[in-house]
């Protein structure tokens, strides 16, 4: 007798009732996401989300090849379980930018299997309401994938962090839109094309590495973001091809969130995002702040001398950026922030929205070295404390804290949301050198009557201060 | 399905993850970004639903690629997540701590 449960399971409304309960869990989990006392739960609620999501495809009756199956969930479970459990909090973005890639290359592959598929059963091509949403897959996947790459290699200095351009960029992009669009659009149009479809995937390979390759490192949380939702996107479409509402559901969330983020990154460098996918920081108005070639004098310090300062402060707030997630200084950071607490000192960590490479890339770095979630503020929320801080110290930040964006109409960063910094009574910068941040942009900071500069490798350096004030 | 119920679904959805992640704080949009790539890895759905009929070796291959990557997605992504989200606590001030 045939079980009526086993009937049951590969029943289509029963697979698509466990599609409904997937993506519920997935949106009730988003929401857990929203406070750091749920989110933990809240990330294991979508994760239950996406065990029945699976379940529920592997019961599907067509689906078949179930060992080809099982070895490709082997070969990424291998190689994803310790690359989460390695992976540095200091290299998230790389780690974002990687599975931004991925999942945009398993929606092109997918895509283009699907559509060879097509091609042999010998009705050649799918109908419209599946060929369309396949070619945008394609497009957005492989764009996705190869951006994603190149953001990777400059995350994790295979390439240069510096703006790339080559000559003619623009055109060379646009020949290449128009290529992956027009094979596109032939398609749509009735040519039955393996060769045609293969172009459109390179024609996107080619751009999503011109796309990137000019972008500087600072634009990077814009670039991550974007790519983020341009994934997400290409899930959906993908879930529209192949009838999937599970696919649409997940994909489009992927896709909203990054819009969000992209938009948010956009807001608080002052840019639009056209403008950022453009071209890079340094390429643009570089010389626009001013008084270049002029060497300005800025006074420097010591570790003794910022450890006295510190202990007779009331409030000192720490404004950290890409640079201290490079010196991997946020654990000493937070020692001399226990100590300076230990001492009546009231400590405050301010976070700009950009700071750092990816968005929350500050907040991660800080909650690894322990650094209670209370003591981060938001910048709108920090500003206004600039005036009754005693010191500031600014690690590895650069452009977020110059003043040229408030006070200097010219300056290619004018109208850039900034920590104010420079209303602090006093300000210790730590800096490797003298140098310019990566928008390659002269920082009035350094020279305010106001700061000091502490030049030299930031862990080291807060070190120093650390045991100068052990020793008070 | 017919394309207009799914369109349907996908404008709902697209307005219900706006609702819901504008809501995500600056301080948790790392562990956003990582939660939201273990959700794409949803594509591995796609690679299962596909692979039973394609025919020839290259879809093949294609295929458990793109399941291994939509994989490393989720896995990937779901640990990573909830090792950062482990690390946001909020501290009890030290006083009380002594």
């Amino acid at each position: 007798m045939p079980l009526p449960l086993a009937s049951l399971l590969t029943n289509a409304s029963f697979i698509q009732i466990l599609y409904i309960v997937a993506f519920v869990l997935f949106i009730v989990g988003m929401r857990q996401v929203t406070g750091p006392k749920t989110a933990r739960r809240g990330n294991a609620t979508a994760a239950v989300g996406m065990a029945i999501a699976v379940i529920a495809t592997l019961l599907t009756p067509t689906v078949g090849e179930y060992a080809l199956i099982a070895l490709g969930i082997v070969l990424g479970t291998v190689v994803g379980v310790p690359a989460a459990r390695k992976v540095q909090m200091t290299q998230m973005p790389q780690m974002v930018a990687m599975f931004n890639g991925v999942g945009g290359g398993a929606v092109a592959l997918i895509s283009w299997a699907e559509y060879r598929h097509s091609l042999d059963v010998g009705t050649g091509n799918p109908p419209l309401d599946t060929l369309i949403p396949i070619l945008f897959a394609a497009i957005i996947g492989s764009v996705s994938f190869w951006g994603s790459n190149i953001a990777f290699g400059k995350l994790q200095d295979l390439i240069p962090q510096k703006p790339i351009s080559v000559p003619g960029q623009q055109v060379l992009n646009a020949v290449l839109l128009v290529v992956a669009i027009g094979a596109a659009v032939a398609i749509a149009f009735g040519q039955e094309s393996q060769g045609l479809f293969i172009l459109i995937l390179v024609a996107a390979a080619g751009l999503g590495n011109m796309v990137v390759l000019p972008i500087g490192g600072a634009d990077m949380p814009v670039v991550i973001s974007l790519l983020n939702a341009l994934t997400g996107l290409s899930a959906a479409a993908a879930g529209i091809a192949l009838n999937n509402v599970a696919l649409i559901v997940g994909g489009i969330i992927v896709g909203a969130s990054g819009t969000i983020l992209t938009n948010l990154m956009a807001v608080a460098m002052n840019r639009s995002i056209p403008n950022i996918v453009a071209g890079g920081f340094g390429g643009g108005g570089g010389g626009g702040g001013g008084d270049d070639g002029e060497e300005r004098p800025h006074r420097s310090t010591d570790a003794a001398s910022v450890a006295i300062a510190l202990t007779q402060a009331d409030q000192v707030v720490v404004a950290p950026g890409y640079g201290l997630a490079v010196a991997q200084a946020q654990h000493t950071v937070r020692e001399l922030g226990d100590e300076l607490e230990k001492r009546g000192v009231e400590v405050k960590y301010a976070i700009h929205p950009v700071a750092g490479r990816m968005p929350g890339h500050m907040n991660v770095l800080l909650a690894e070295a322990d650094v209670s979630y209370d003591a981060l503020k938001e910048m709108d929320e920090i500003n206004p404390e600039f005036e009754t801080t005693n010191v500031t110290l600014v690690i590895g930040a650069n452009d977020v804290t110059n003043p040229s964006a408030r006070d200097v109409e010219d300056s290619p960063i004018y109208g850039m949301p900034i920590l104010d910094v420079d209303k602090s009574e006093a300000v210790v910068v730590f800096k490797r050198s003298m140098g310019t941040g990566f928008a390659g942009i002269d920082n009035p900071l350094f020279y305010e009557e106001n700061t000091e500069m502490l030049l030299g490798d930031a862990k080291q350096s807060v070190n120093d201060v650390l045991a100068a004030v052990k020793e008070l | 399905m017919d394309l207009i119920t799914e369109l349907t679904i996908l404008a709902l959805a697209a307005f219900v993850g706006f609702e819901v992640i504008s809501k995500v704080p600056n301080s948790l949009h790392t562990p956003l970004m990582s939660a939201t790539n273990a959700i794409h890895g949803i594509v591995l759905l796609g690679g299962i639903l596909v692979i039973g009929e394609a025919d020839g070796l290259l879809s093949k291959v294609l295929l458990v690629i793109a399941i291994a990557f939509g994989t490393i997605n989720v896995v990937g992504g779901f640990l990573v997540t909830d090792r950062m989200l482990e690390m946001f606590k909020v501290r009890p001030k030290p006083d009380e701590d002594a």
